[in-house]
């Protein structure tokens, strides 16, 4: 299973005068983890905002499945397949844990507009929240508010969210940042668990070096929103562009 | 049963389950207990209240929609009353094709509004539904010929909700059994459904949506939901509500005017009410709104008499004259919001 289940072609867009994302075509296959890397500012989260849908695409074209989504709503880009994990956590804080993951389930299932049922009564939707919450190790705290939890247990439920959804392509944007050693081998584990299953199609945005060389099949190289190097990990990160980009000195001075 | 009745939303305090049944049962009993023309007439208007606040708890409690056009839906439900028992005779016929027409406008004219201005930001659709309001009161009051301007309209609905009607001959606890009887209790039960009806719609997969979308619209898009959609039907859901609580009300005083269901007071009444009574919980609609109509109706007499016992001493009488009802009631809704942020159940739930 190598068809190209997500592509982008040429996909640019511009902050002002800025060019935050600049021609970036590629492709994405099926079971594979691609590592997506460059400096701060590189326009990494932009490139998954762009594929995501919360911006729209000054020029290019977005195609998920064969099927052009590039004018595509963020919710119809969701019910397609394309799910995200945000860099910065991004829940419902009044809400319990499992409120958060279940409205996940629900939309999945499509149960929104159901008014004369109560969602409690939906036991079978509430089960699998939980079963998701086991997954991340959140059970104990599953009847908190998420406004009363740890940094590090939000973070796990903002990965939580993106598994209940199980879309066909998952973005995580640097989805261990900020945790402690003990708490990020549960989100770490569960990646790699994602792409064993090899029916999955990742992109992870991630600093950390041992992690991608553990998880990634390939990288890709942002620079300055250009696309700069993509290939197998050993030979990108072998490369002259990785060195430098994360020694944080710009490329034009390297091609001098 | 009653868990399948409240939704499985428990009022969870047992001080506010208290409350709740204390109103209940003077509401299900008002016209034995509190016996007088006067006193019906308030009990009447409570249960139109919680039910209109109720249906605005729905937005802006549970969706986070400001809207200023909940008594237009409300004035949209009356008039449809009136208008049809006016225009159609007096029949049973006439009274259902007026509620149901006034529920259809009112849930038309929601999602225009809704449509047009909610895909936008949503100070826009508060500002729009001010528009809107403002607009169709003026036209209420200019186009006398059908809806009698403002003097509104007397109406006549059908003899059985009427006092001349009687199915008894003999008082029972010193109350006629006539029409005006069954009127109350066609107006509680109307309420009672429709509160109820609420407390399922906010506890429903749709309810949770609605408040995820409060939290956090970004992300409910990004899950899935079709934030505009959800915002729209739940603008259309409480317009049908407050239509159907201003059809009530309609056939309760077998009047309607400007400014009897039509003006800004009232939408800042309602305001109030859902403040005080606590956004978001449905229950403190109830609340609310039986707080507000008691002190609005008889916090000047309270007063009236509280001036006659400081009479003589300087500055009390004047300030506790009934003519400033309206500064006390202020002052008891700041003191209120200041000291109970979260409302009465709010405030209950917490200090369980
Ligand atoms: N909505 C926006 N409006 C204006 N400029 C933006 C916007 N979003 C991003 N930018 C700019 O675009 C550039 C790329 O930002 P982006 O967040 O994509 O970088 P990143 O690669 O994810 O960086 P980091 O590693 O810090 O997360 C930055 O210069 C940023 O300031
Ligand atoms: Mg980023």
């Amino acid at each position: 299973m190598t068809h190209e289940i997500l592509t982008t072609h040429d996909l640019t867009v511009r902050f002002g005068g800025h060019v935050a994302v600049d021609h970036v075509t590629c492709a994405f296959r099926t079971g594979e983890l691609t590592a997506i890397v460059g400096p701060n500012g590189a326009g990494k989260t932009t490139y998954f905002n762009l594929i995501s849908g919360q911006i729209p695409a000054f020029e290019g074209r977005v195609m998920l499945a064969g099927r052009d989504v590039t004018r595509a709503s963020v919710s119809a880009r969701c019910h397609a397949g394309v799910g995200r994990a945000f860099q910065l956590t991004n829940l419902f804080p009044d809400l319990t844990v499992l409120e958060n993951v279940r409205l996940v389930i629900q939309s999945k299932a499509r149960r929104g507009f159901s008014i004369l049922s109560t969602a409690a009564s939906q036991v079978a939707l509430t089960e699998r929240a939980e079963a998701v919450l086991d997954r991340v190790r959140l059970t104990a705290q599953a009847g908190q508010k998420v406004s009363a939890l740890s940094h590090g247990n939000q973070r796990k439920l903002e990965v939580a969210l993106l598994i209940a959804l199980d879309p066909l392509v998952y973005m995580f944007d640097e989805p261990t940042a900020g945790m402690s050693v003990d708490e990020a081998p549960v989100v770490l584990d569960l990646i790699a668990e994602l792409k064993a299953q090899k029916d999955r199609t990742i992109l992870l945005v991630e600093h950390k070096m041992d992690v991608i060389r553990t998880l990634a099949d390939r990288i890709i190289v942002l620079h300055n929103g250009a696309l700069a190097a993509d290939g197998a990990p050993a030979e990108v990160m072998a490369s002259d562009v990785v060195q430098e980009a994360y020694m944080g000195r710009d490329l034009a001075e390297l091609g001098a | 049963m009653i868990a399948t009745l409240l939704s499985g939303d428990a009022p969870r305090s047992r001080v506010l389950s208290l409350l709740l049944l204390a109103v209940l049962v003077c509401l299900a009993l008002a016209p034995f207990l509190f016996p007088g023309t006067r006193s019906l007439d308030t009990a009447a208007r409570i249960c139109v209240f919680i039910l209109l606040v109720a249906s605005y708890d729905l937005l802006l409690g549970y969706g986070g929609i400001v809207s200023f056009a909940h008594t237009m839906f409300f004035g949209m439900g009356a008039y449809g009353v009136a208008l049809s028992c006016e225009y159609l005779g007096r029949s049973w016929g006439a009274l259902a094709f007026g509620i149901g027409a006034g529920s259809v406008a009112a849930i038309a004219a929601a999602f225009l509004i809704g449509l047009f201005s909610l895909r936008v930001r949503a100070i826009f659709f508060a500002m729009i539904t001010l528009a809107v309001a403002s607009a169709v009161a003026v036209l209420v009051s200019q186009l006398s010929q059908i809806t009698g301007g403002e003097d509104g309209l007397n109406y006549q609905i059908p003899r059985a909700l009427t006092p001349a009607f009687k199915f008894m001959d003999e008082p029972v606890f010193g109350v006629r059994m006539n029409g005006k009887l069954l009127n109350y209790y066609v107006v509680l039960a109307g309420s009672l459904v429709g509160v109820l009806f609420l407390l399922r719609v906010v506890n429903s997969p749709f309810g949770r949506v609605l408040q995820a979308i409060r939290e956090n619209d970004f992300r409910a898009e990004a899950i899935g939901y079709r934030v505009v959609q959800y915002r729209v039907a739940a603008t259309c859901l409480s317009a049908a509500i407050a239509a159907f609580a201003g059809a009530l009300y309609a056939i309760w005083l077998r009047y309607v005017g400007p400014s009897t269901v039509l003006s800004m007071e009232i939408m800042l009444d309602i305001l109030l009410m859902v403040v005080i009574g606590g956004m978001g919980t449905i229950y403190g609609a109830v609340l609310g709104a039986t707080l507000f109509v008691v002190a609005q109706n008889y916090l000047q007499e309270l007063m009236g008499l509280a001036a006659g016992a400081f009479e003589g001493l300087p500055i009390l009488p004047a300030l506790l004259s009934p003519d400033r009802w309206l500064l006390w009631l202020g002052l008891l809704f700041i003191l209120s919001v200041y000291f109970f942020p979260t409302g009465i159940v709010g405030r209950l739930r917490d200090g369980r």
